[in-house]
């Protein structure tokens, strides 16, 4: 049952040192030390998930109890599938995730690239950059709300003063065709230094001896960088992109208190769309078939881009 | 110390590099010193126009976050007489009077008791959920390590509805002991994941000499790889603290006056007359840069802890 040479080492001593590896066996260790883990996910995470399922084909409503519950098949989710309002909240969602992840990676890699030609003081100004990343996307999606106010706005001051267009005439929120930009801006700030530290990990784990011999090759620096820094750095940015992507996917926080979905529901990500059906409309039955849709979205796509990363890291 | 390197940068390159790395530092750190600057402002320096970088400082905004405010006429405020406090007076002088304690401190408060309660669980429960899946053969290990990673993927408004129903129905719902379960189980495969890569790390060799020496199975785990864990263990519990102090999905739906914590509080934070954006940025402040200060200190493992344990440096 072990993994690793000590009960051999056991076996082989004599029998009065043997006797004292007493105490529990492995066995009841490993299964007492996993179990409570196991247990409390188990209770929290795939209990709910089940049940979730479980009202996803029933009409039950949690501000009407003593309604009878019925089982009403695949309603709900036939309903779901042909609300043209999801699909623009999908829309939304697509939008929000691809540019968010688009503007991310390039300047992510870019400052990776930067940082990576170690000059003096890296490490502090990469500490700086991290800074966004770890606060409170709720308490920094508010204020940035205050940053895009127009004409006392930061955010529209600095941007009247280098197009030299009138501070007040745009807003970011409550214009349509802005806010979608607004959300990806604030999403961008916080999580580039998620994906420049992702890539800088990859930067720094390529042997300088690779270089060193292309050098001896007379390749190009151009052609370093297409045919080394490039195929060495992708397993890691297709990680940074998965982990933004799950991420961005469940996108909550920061939205609702940015836009709050606004202006109508032109950012309203399938988040906020699940939050209003669930806890403002409390479509309960409804709310469950939709989260269950969300789940085997993410879960599928996540499986079948994990299969590509496992490809190209073997390559 | 002038050995010619063809991989290293020359001096021109990293001037230019660090130029430009330093402007986005500059640029990206705008944000986070406008709030801190802004909880220093008087409310009319707040929504000047032009923004204001050079102002008199007050601590206004902090006074306005801790207390409730009323407006009083004139001649009323003149027949309390003069105030007592140098924070009575501070907020007199706008024609207001504070009539009692806000909620700020007890919101702060739950964040800390829930923060730091769910941080220990989630520590012993993944301390020891990691050794075991470092140490033994566990059946189906990878299925059940996949399986606490996947439970990270659930947006977590689709498990919000039955937690909602399943807490109501259990007494949990707005108390300090259900969202420290709450977050426990949505931290434990981080804790999980980075303890074990943790613990990989410590050569299996101190237990063998451990456990040869008449040690139990129990005792080298406590007195040979807890000891050597410690640093590891550290800024796990730092990664679960600071998830746990962020979250803000599960606080706005769960908890409404008891429990709630400070994200879903301060957002709502206003003044006698609209956002009292001051006191708003007072309460980020003090929110955040314990965040910041954490963040600083836990450089070394940074990326290791937002990758799950993928990425190590």
């Amino acid at each position: 049952m072990l993994q690793f040479p000590i009960d051999r080492i056991a076996s082989a001593t004599p029998p009065a040192i043997a006797a004292r590896v007493k105490g529990l066996s492995d066995r009841a260790i490993a299964w007492l030390f996993v179990a409570p883990s196991i247990v409390l996910l188990l209770a929290i995470n795939i209990f709910p998930l089940i049940w979730t399922i479980r009202l996803s084909f029933t009409n039950f409503r949690v501000n009407r109890p003593n309604a009878q519950i019925e089982f009403v098949g695949l309603r709900n989710y036939i309903n779901i599938l042909t609300d043209r309002d999801i699909w623009l909240s999908m829309q939304a969602t697509a939008h929000f995730l691809i540019w968010t992840i688009v503007l991310q990676v390039l300047i992510g890699f870019s400052l990776a690239y930067l940082i990576n030609k170690k000059f003096r003081g890296n490490d502090l100004w990469t500490t700086i950059i991290v800074l966004p990343m770890m606060l409170s996307p709720a308490v920094v999606g508010n204020f940035w709300t205050f940053l895009y106010q127009p004409q006392i706005g930061l955010f529209n001051y600095v941007v009247g003063f280098l197009t030299g267009s009138d501070p007040s005439s745009f807003s970011m929120i409550a214009s349509t065709s802005l806010a979608p930009w607004a959300i990806i801006i604030v999403d961008t700030w916080m999580w580039t230094p998620f994906v420049m530290l992702i890539c800088l990990a990859g930067l720094r784990s390529i042997p300088p001896s690779i270089y060193e011999a292309a050098e001896c090759d007379r390749a190009s620096k151009w052609r370093q960088f297409w045919t080394i820094t490039i195929p060495l750095v992708l397993p890691f940015l297709m990680l940074a992109v998965l982990f933004r992507g799950i991420e961005n996917f469940k996108m909550f926080d920061l939205v609702v208190q940015l836009t709050g979905g606004g202006p109508g529901s032109i950012t309203e990500l399938t988040s906020i769309n699940l939050k209003r059906a669930a806890f403002e409309q409390w479509r309960t039955g409804y709310a469950s078939a939709y989260a269950v849709i969300l789940f085997v979205t993410v879960f599928g796509l996540a499986s079948i881009y994990v299969k590509a990363l496992n490809k190209v890291k073997k390559r | 110390m002038s050995t010619y390197s063809v991989t290293e940068p020359s001096g021109r390159q990293k001037w230019f590099a660090g130029i430009l790395v330093v402007l986005y530092a500059v640029i990206t750190l705008l944000p986070l010193l406008w709030i801190i600057g802004t909880g220093f402002k008087s409310p009319a320096d707040a929504i000047a126009y032009p923004p204001k970088m050079i102002f008199e400082p007050t601590v206004e905004g902090y006074v306005n976050l801790f207390t409730t405010r009323t407006r009083v006429p004139e001649d009323q405020l003149k027949a309390l007489g003069e105030p007592t406090t140098w924070y009575d007076k501070l907020v007199r002088k706008n024609g207001v009077i504070i009539t009692g304690a806000s909620r700020f401190a007890e919101r702060f408060t739950n964040s800390v008791i829930i923060g730091f309660g769910s941080t220990v669980l989630c520590i012993v429960l993944g301390t020891a959920a990691a050794y075991a899946f470092s140490r033994f053969k566990v059946p189906l290990k990878d299925d059940l390590l996949f399986f606490i990673l996947s439970t990270r993927m659930m947006p977590p408004i689709a498990v919000a509805i039955p937690i909602f129903l399943m807490f109501r129905s259990l007494g949990l719902s707005d108390t300090h002991a259900g969202m420290i379960l709450l977050y426990t189980a949505v931290n434990l495969s981080l804790s999980v994941w980075l303890l074990k890569g943790f613990i990989d790390e410590i050569p299996v060799e101190y237990e063998e000499a451990a456990l040869i020496d008449g040690y139990t199975r129990f005792q080298a785990f406590y007195k040979v790889v807890l000891p050597q864990a410690v640093t590891g263990i550290a800024s796990t519990a730092i990664f679960c603290l600071i998830f746990a102090w962020n979250e803000y999905a599960f606080a706005v739906l769960l908890t409404s006056g008891n429990a709630q914590t400070a994200p879903p509080f301060i957002p709502t934070i206003i003044g006698v007359s609209g956002q009292d954006w001051p006191a708003v940025a007072a309460g980020a402040t003090i929110f955040l840069v314990p965040v910041m200060v954490f963040t600083i200190l836990l450089r070394k493992h940074l990326l290791r802890g937002i990758t799950f344990g993928a990425v190590r440096k």
